[in-house]
């Protein structure tokens, strides 16, 4: 079957559809990550968004059970890619990308010239566009509009308790769309994690002082983790009193992706869109101050445009000087652009978690 | 901590092209200068390669055409005083000098300071056990192993372990005497082998059927790293990675195995404090305990240094590894190295590829009699190919066409037992053995079972091999079409699927306007606009992302991949052909393949293709630029032979014109041409039927030299010493070439080979030189030893020469480069050969003359070359070869009409000897004070003629050893000669044992005449023995008559230790 990227200037591009055969539409972004695309695909940040991988092969080797996955279904609108293979080949495979798609309902169509796209993409920035298969036609959708961080996040607090000794220490992950590894990676390091929903209540009383006063969470809160999602920071407002709200009571926070985004305007400072944002495995950041780089995952549309004040840009991109991360002068309140929980992508970051744990 | 920059730094060469460490260092090494040279810094190279770019006098301050041993390096850095060295640019050579040199006090003493990585670091990863044992305080796998000094010590760590067992040995090159032992016997031979090359042999665990991966990784002084790229190995392990296809970047890896594994590679290279590249290599477990999250693996090999796979991640990423090491040598942070593509990013960061990279193995076994075409653990390949689509089989089928074997993926020319035999035994064949059996029908499962390569490839194959059914019965659709394209066909391909012609095809594609998009390789994969020229083409795509240069593009058609015949001095004329361009308003427009060269290196020309040189895709690039002309002659034979093509599509070729090409190389035509200019030549004719070339043979009496028309490395070409060697020729011939005819021509024994080189314009020539084989006719001039100036020519000789060369050349209208061969015997010069394109020697000319040869050969296109007198030199230089037998198991060191060198080395001297001596020490592995030679000559003639030279080497207090017959005749001549009896004798002395203990420092075996046909029982004669073991043990071995007197003659004129040690500029006193 003949599936169609339409976007909204009119401009089209056809190419063989796999996967489901049903219409999606949104922002057309691309990846530039070459492997790693079931994990990519479950990362809630995507939503709302058709994904263009500028790697030209996807399938490769399937699709496997959902520990590879970072949430529970995929999240991507819709998938774009030049060659797709429908022959995978791993010990952990247990369905063909196709399948999986079209289980989840999300098309894919393989569109030959992905990098035509990509320089499409980089001149009018994140355009928006729809998948067509078959007959079936859909409006354009601008899923900025939405508050696609409502759509993503969980519906009821979760508490999960990590293996054997642990759990002393509590952290409660705000759930905007967070990828699993960001839980994972806190349970390795002893934590017990109660992950709860964007706009949960924290602090049952806001004038209060006490840390350990939270609502309906038992028990003491020793941090706070400021998840990653999909979409504009200024969407979510309730999360963003909720960590202003952290931030007075002085509760040590870490904010990833749309968390750095989120503690931003918390604090005072503010945002804005990217031309066509940052999505890859490959986003060299340096540490400021430092002769120190990593090279660090990254999938968003925004970026802290003013560092509030009492912060310092903690971080910076090594191709574009954007703000990669923001810390405190002074107090445990820090938060990084990029994903230190990886998955897919470089590991490298991992010790933002380790140096947050050491200032709670 | 940011240090002071150098002064003055000292780089070594890794000397001249053999298998296992090629042309990807003169690629290190140039980068390596040209990021010095920026910096302000002075360069010395020590490097005898003469056919290099490095060498050209375009980066190095000053260069020295010496061996790289630590004796004359000392003295290199007695005299020059660098400040600084860097060893990793030329592979193990440089690296195993660097820390002799470092180990002996010398550095220390000079205060020479190592750039880079500490040699502390090299040490270790060279040193296996203690490297095992550094990885295992990290956690970090590797496979159970134990190294040992001797026999019986491998044996007990054997035990331990159990079968099946890699056996290596260690500080050895790509591999060399290594492979896999299922038992003790194998084990045994094996594990001799490695330690006759080496003082130790590491012994480990056969990790069977794992996958092979490979990180290129980077680190600065700060800590910071990338992993420049990863690749996969098609092959598994067993198959050395130079042995194997390779994919860049990974295919069936996870993420969790893709960042797993380049995590421990970061911990590893941290842990060893490299500055600079480092390469590691993983094997991963395909099928671990399910459930298992990370990688199941273990680390086998780490370089620390730039390897042949940095060469290839270089020029599959377009990330310069060699430029950027030099950089973070000197200090610099990745940061501070701008992006070479973007110019607006930096150099750290990772390259994201919008492509699939296949690298492809170039193979010779075949040139190599006796050898074994059996592959493994040891290299064996002479030069590789790198390909570049948007689909595994674009990229894949790209590959296999540029190797230049004339074979496709799935032409189907097995019968089913060898079908079984190449699927089941490892060989050059076996990735036409896949195609063929999955054609046939075979599982992807059972294939992958009995072979260990991944499914996942063997599905992309069986799609090609699926297509080809398909595009043979279909009607033809313009959708077929391009899902063929798409897969990486050919129009050749197509054409002979459906019984067309290639032409046909062609022109049905462009009617239906399929025509492959240009795109470029940016590093991060078109997330920023960038400006490079680095190009690939692929019908996976529907726009280009560069404009068409026109007119003034210019283009200039490579080498392809290094084999024997074809190899780095083609890459040195084509780059400097096409950087000369520039002098005349061109742009330079390089199509090439091989990713071991200068000219693939995005900054030499004003656009860079990686792709094929062939018909089809030299026209796609002519026509989509729009090009103003393409240069065939500096790419060696494989581009000329293009320029029919060319011509017939109306294409524009510059110089000499096509048809006069043709009369050229055209045997024939070419005969016709030197009778009626009055040009002696041997006799010959041209026969179709072996009765016709037998009576010609019965004519002009045996021996007689038979070829096919189109020559290129002396392939088929042969000496027949009577007519059952004719016959075996035929037999042969028939399947070589039906297309030309095949000639046959009286041999002339005994006569001088001459090489005259030079470039012309419109039939007149501009510069000329003349060099001269020390060998006599019959060695191939790739194998001869050659001297320039020519030192026993006669005016006489000389004014006919050139007479000759003048005539032709303004018979054939030559315009550029050309070489005439000639026999000189007996005061006459007969013609053998002219070709009108840049020859082997052009770049050996010239250094030895200081006029670039290849920058006038673009001079005389533009008509803008001068006639220039040639100095007659006051100097000697002279070019020796280098051969790999000791890599090919079982091939007999001899030297033919057959090429069988795999690189040259070359080095100037007042005198003939001393210019040949230090040239033969650059070229072998030569001790520095040798005690004792061992000689055995056949044939009473060679006999008497190596009496002078045998009384020299007495005189010189060389024990003299000699096998029977020989010793009996030194000793009637008064020359003391110790006899030994040639092969093995249980308790006495033999020649045998005195090589296995390495009891002599060299070996000179001629052998009486000797026809290069039908000879079956070769390897049981004593003198193959003889020869292999001198090989094997690594003694330099001379097996010519004429070298061998030199070769003596210089040892006692010359004491070693007083080798002049003068740069190339001392020589031509630019000073």
């Amino acid at each position: 079957m003949i599936g169609t990227l339409t976007f909204k200037d009119g401009s089209r591009f056809d190419g063989q559809s796999f996967g489901a055969p049903v219409p999606a539409a949104g922002e057309v972004v691309f990846t530039t990550g070459m492997t790693g695309y079931p994990e990519t695909l479950t990362d809630p940040s995507y939503r709302g968004q058709i994904l263009v991988f500028t790697y030209p092969l996807l399938g490769n080797y399937g699709v496997g059970e959902r520990i590879y996955w970072e949430s529970s279904r995929v999240q991507a609108a819709g998938v774009v890619v030049s060659h797709y293979i429908d022959t995978p080949s791993h010990h952990a495979s247990r369905e063909t990308l196709a399948a999986w798609l079209a289980r989840h309902g999300v098309p894919l169509v393989e569109i030959k010239d992905t990098r035509a796209l990509v320089q499409k993409i980089r001149e009018e920035g994140t355009p928006l566009g729809k998948l067509t298969v078959g007959r079936k036609d859909i409006p354009f959708e601008d899923p900025n509009v939405r508050n696609l961080v409502a759509e993503v996040s969980i519906r009821k607090p979760v508490t999960r308790l990590p293996g054997q000794g642990g759990g002393k220490r509590h952290v409660v992950l705000i759930d905007c769309g967070a990828k699993r590894n960001i839980e994972r990676e806190l349970l390795a390091r002893g934590l017990k994690v109660t992950t709860v929903p964007w706009n949960w209540r924290l602090f049952n009383d806001q004038r209060s002082h006490d840390r350990k006063t939270v609502d309906v969470i038992p028990g003491r809160i020793d941090a706070v983790v400021l998840s990653n999602g999909p979409g504009d920071p200024k969407m979510v407002q309730e999360t963003i009193a909720t960590v202003r709200e952290a931030l007075r009571r002085e509760v040590p926070i870490l904010g990833i992706c749309l968390g750095n985004q989120i503690l931003a305007l918390a604090a005072g400072g503010d945002t804005y869109k990217l031309k066509f944002g940052h999505r890859g495995h490959n986003q060299p950041c340096t540490l400021v101050g430092s002769e120190r780089s990593l090279l660090t995952t990254q999938n968003h549309g925004y970026s802290v445009s003013k560092v509030p004040p009492g912060f310092r840009a903690w971080f910076t991109n090594g191709n574009d000087g954007t703000n990669e991360g923001l810390i405190h002068r002074t107090k445990p309140f820090m938060a990084v652009q990029f994903h230190p929980e990886h998955t897919p992508g470089p590991t490298d970051a991992g010790w933002v978690f380790d140096y947050f744990l050491s200032r709670i | 901590m940011v240090m002071k920059k150098p002064k003055k730094i000292l780089m070594l060469g890794s000397g001249a092209l053999k298998i296992g460490e090629a042309g990807e260092f003169d690629y290190s090494g140039s980068q390596g200068l040209k990021a010095f040279k920026e910096e302000g810094i002075r360069t010395v190279l020590v490097n005898p390669n003469i056919a290099t770019i490095q060498t050209s006098p375009l980066l190095a301050d000053e260069i020295y055409f010496l061996p790289v041993t630590p004796e004359f390096v000392a003295r290199v850095i007695e005299k020059e005083r660098p400040d600084a060295i860097a060893l990793s640019f030329g592979g193990q050579t440089a690296l195993n000098c660097g820390l002799a040199l470092e180990k002996s006090g010398i550095l220390r003493k000079h205060k020479v300071k190592v750039l880079g990585t500490p040699t502390s670091a090299i040490e270790l990863t060279e040193d296996r056990e203690k490297f095992a044992q550094h990885l295992r305080k990290m956690r970090i796998p590797v496979p159970p192993s134990g190294a040992a000094r001797d026999l019986a010590a491998a044996e007990k760590i054997a035990r331990r372990i159990g079968f099946p067992l890699m056996v290596r040995a260690a500080f050895a090159l790509g591999g060399q005497k290594s492979g896999v032992a299922h038992d003790l016997k194998e084990f045994r031979e094996i594990a001799r082998g490695a330690l006759a090359v080496s003082p130790q042999v590491l012994v480990e665990k056969y990790l069977h059927h794992y996958k092979e991966i490979e990180y290129e990784v980077v680190r600065d002084r700060a800590d910071n790293c990338v992993t420049v790229c990863n690749m996969e190995n098609m092959d598994p392990l067993g198959i050395h990675t130079g042995e194997s296809v390779v994919v860049a970047p990974s295919q069936t890896l996870t993420n969790r195995e893709y960042h797993g594994l380049r995590e421990v590679s970061i911990r590893i290279v941290r842990s060893l404090g490299i500055v600079g590249e480092c390469n590691v290599q993983f094997a991963l477990n395909p099928n671990p305990k399910p459930g298992t999250l990370s990688p199941d693996f273990y680390v086998i090999e780490v370089n620390a240094r730039l390897s042949r796979s940095s060469a290839l991640a270089s020029k599959a990423t377009g990330y310069p590894l060699a430029y950027v090491a030099a950089k973070l040598a000197l200090g610099k942070l990745m940061t501070q190295v701008p992006n070479q593509i973007t110019k607006v990013t930096t150099s750290f960061f990772e390259p994201a590829m919008d492509y699939v990279v296949v690298k492809i193995p170039r193979w010779d076994i075949e040139k190599f009699r006796g050898a074994e075409e059996r592959i493994g653990s040891a290299m064996k390949s002479v030069g590789e190919v790198m390909a570049i689509g948007r689909t595994f089989e674009e990229a894949l089928q790209k590959g296999v066409r540029m190797l230049g074997t004339g074979q496709e993926l799935a032409a189907n020319g097995f019968s089913s037992r060898d079908l079984d035999r190449f699927i089941d035994v490892p060989t050059p064949r076996r990735l036409f053995a896949l195609a063929a059996a999955l054609k046939k029908g075979k599982s992807v499962e059972e294939i992958a079972r009995r072979t260990g390569i991944d499914p996942w490839f063997l599905d992309r194959i069986r799609r090609i091999a699926r297509l080809e059914k398909e595009i043979g019965k279909k009607p033809f659709s313009r959708e077929l079409l391009l899902t063929a394209k798409q897969a990486g066909f050919s129009d050749a391909r197509i054409a002979s699927l459906r019984g067309e012609t290639r032409e046909r095809v062609r022109a049905g594609r462009l009617r239906l306007g399929i025509r492959p998009s240009a795109f470029q390789i940016d590093t991060l994969a078109g997330e920023v606009p960038a400006r490079t020229n680095y190009l690939y083409l692929t019908y996976n795509g529907a726009h280009h992302d560069v404009r068409p240069i026109g007119r003034k593009g210019v283009m200039v058609l490579g080498s392809g991949p290094y084999r024997i015949g074809s190899s780095v001095e083609f890459d040195w004329s084509a780059v400097h052909a096409a950087m000369s361009l520039k002098r005349f308003g061109k742009s330079s427009i390089i199509v090439n393949c091989n990713p071991e060269t200068v000219s693939t290196d995005y900054d030499v020309s004003d656009r860079l293709y990686f792709e094929n040189v062939d018909i089809e895709t030299v026209l796609d690039i002519y026509e989509f630029e729009n090009a103003g002309g393409i240069i065939v002659s500096v790419g060696g034979q494989a581009s000329q032979n293009l320029a029919r093509g060319l011509a017939a599509a109306k294409a524009r070729v510059l110089g000499t014109r096509p048809e006069d090409i043709n009369r050229a190389e055209d045997r024939g035509k070419f005969s016709a041409l030197l009778d009626k200019l009055g040009i002696a030549q041997p006799p010959w004719e041209s026969f179709a039927s072996i009765e016709a070339a037998k009576r010609f043979a019965a004519k002009v009496g045996y021996p007689v030299l038979v070829r096919p028309s189109y020559v290129l490395s002396g392939s088929a070409m042969s000496v027949c010493m009577n007519d059952s060697e004719l016959n075996a020729f035929a037999a042969k011939a028939a399947v070589v070439s039906r297309e030309y005819p095949v000639v046959v021509s009286k041999f002339i024994e005994g006569a001088q080979e001459i090489e005259f080189d030079g470039v012309a314009q419109e039939g007149r020539i501009l510069i000329s030189a003349i060099a001269e084989h020390v060998e006599f006719a019959g060695v191939h001039s790739g194998d001869a030893t050659i001297v320039y100036p020519a030192p026993t020519l006669t005016p006489g000789e000389r004014a006919k020469i050139t007479a000759s060369a003048l005539a032709l050349v303004r018979a054939l209208r030559v315009t550029g480069p050309l070489n005439i061969q000639f026999l000189v015997k007996d005061g006459g010069a007969a013609v053998i050969e002219m070709n009108v394109r840049a020859s082997r020697t052009f770049p050996l000319l010239s250094k030895a003359s200081g006029v670039n040869f290849a920058e006038e050969i673009v001079a005389a296109f533009y008509g803008k070359g001068r006639r220039r007198p040639m100095r007659h030199p006051r100097y000697v230089i002279v070019k020796s070869p280098q051969f790999s037998f000791s890599r090919l198991t079982g091939a007999d060191p001899v030297l033919h009409v057959e090429m069988a060198s795999t690189g040259e080395v070359a080095a100037f001297g007042t005198s003939l000897h001393e210019a040949l001596l230090t040239s033969v020490l650059a070229s072998t592995s030569f001790k520095e004070k040798p005690r004792a030679a061992l000689l055995s000559i056949g044939g009473e003639d060679n006999k008497r003629a190596m009496l002078d030279a045998a009384e020299m080497l007495h005189a010189a207090k060389f024990k003299i050893y000699a096998t029977e017959g020989t010793a009996e005749h030194l000793t009637r001549s008064g020359i003391p000669a110790i006899p030994v009896h040639k092969t093995y004798e249980k308790g006495r002395t033999t020649a045998l044992s005195l090589i296995e203990d390495k009891k002599v420092s060299f070996v000179v075996n001629v052998s009486d005449k000797e026809g290069s046909l039908g000879k079956k029982a070769l390897r049981a004669t004593d003198g193959y023995l003889l020869r292999r073991a001198a090989v094997d043990r690594h003694l330099p071995l001379i097996t010519d008559l004429n070298l061998a007197r030199a070769f003596l003659t210089g040892l006692k004129r010359h004491p070693l230790s007083e080798l002049p040690v003068r740069s190339w500029g001392d020589y031509l006193g630019k000073k």
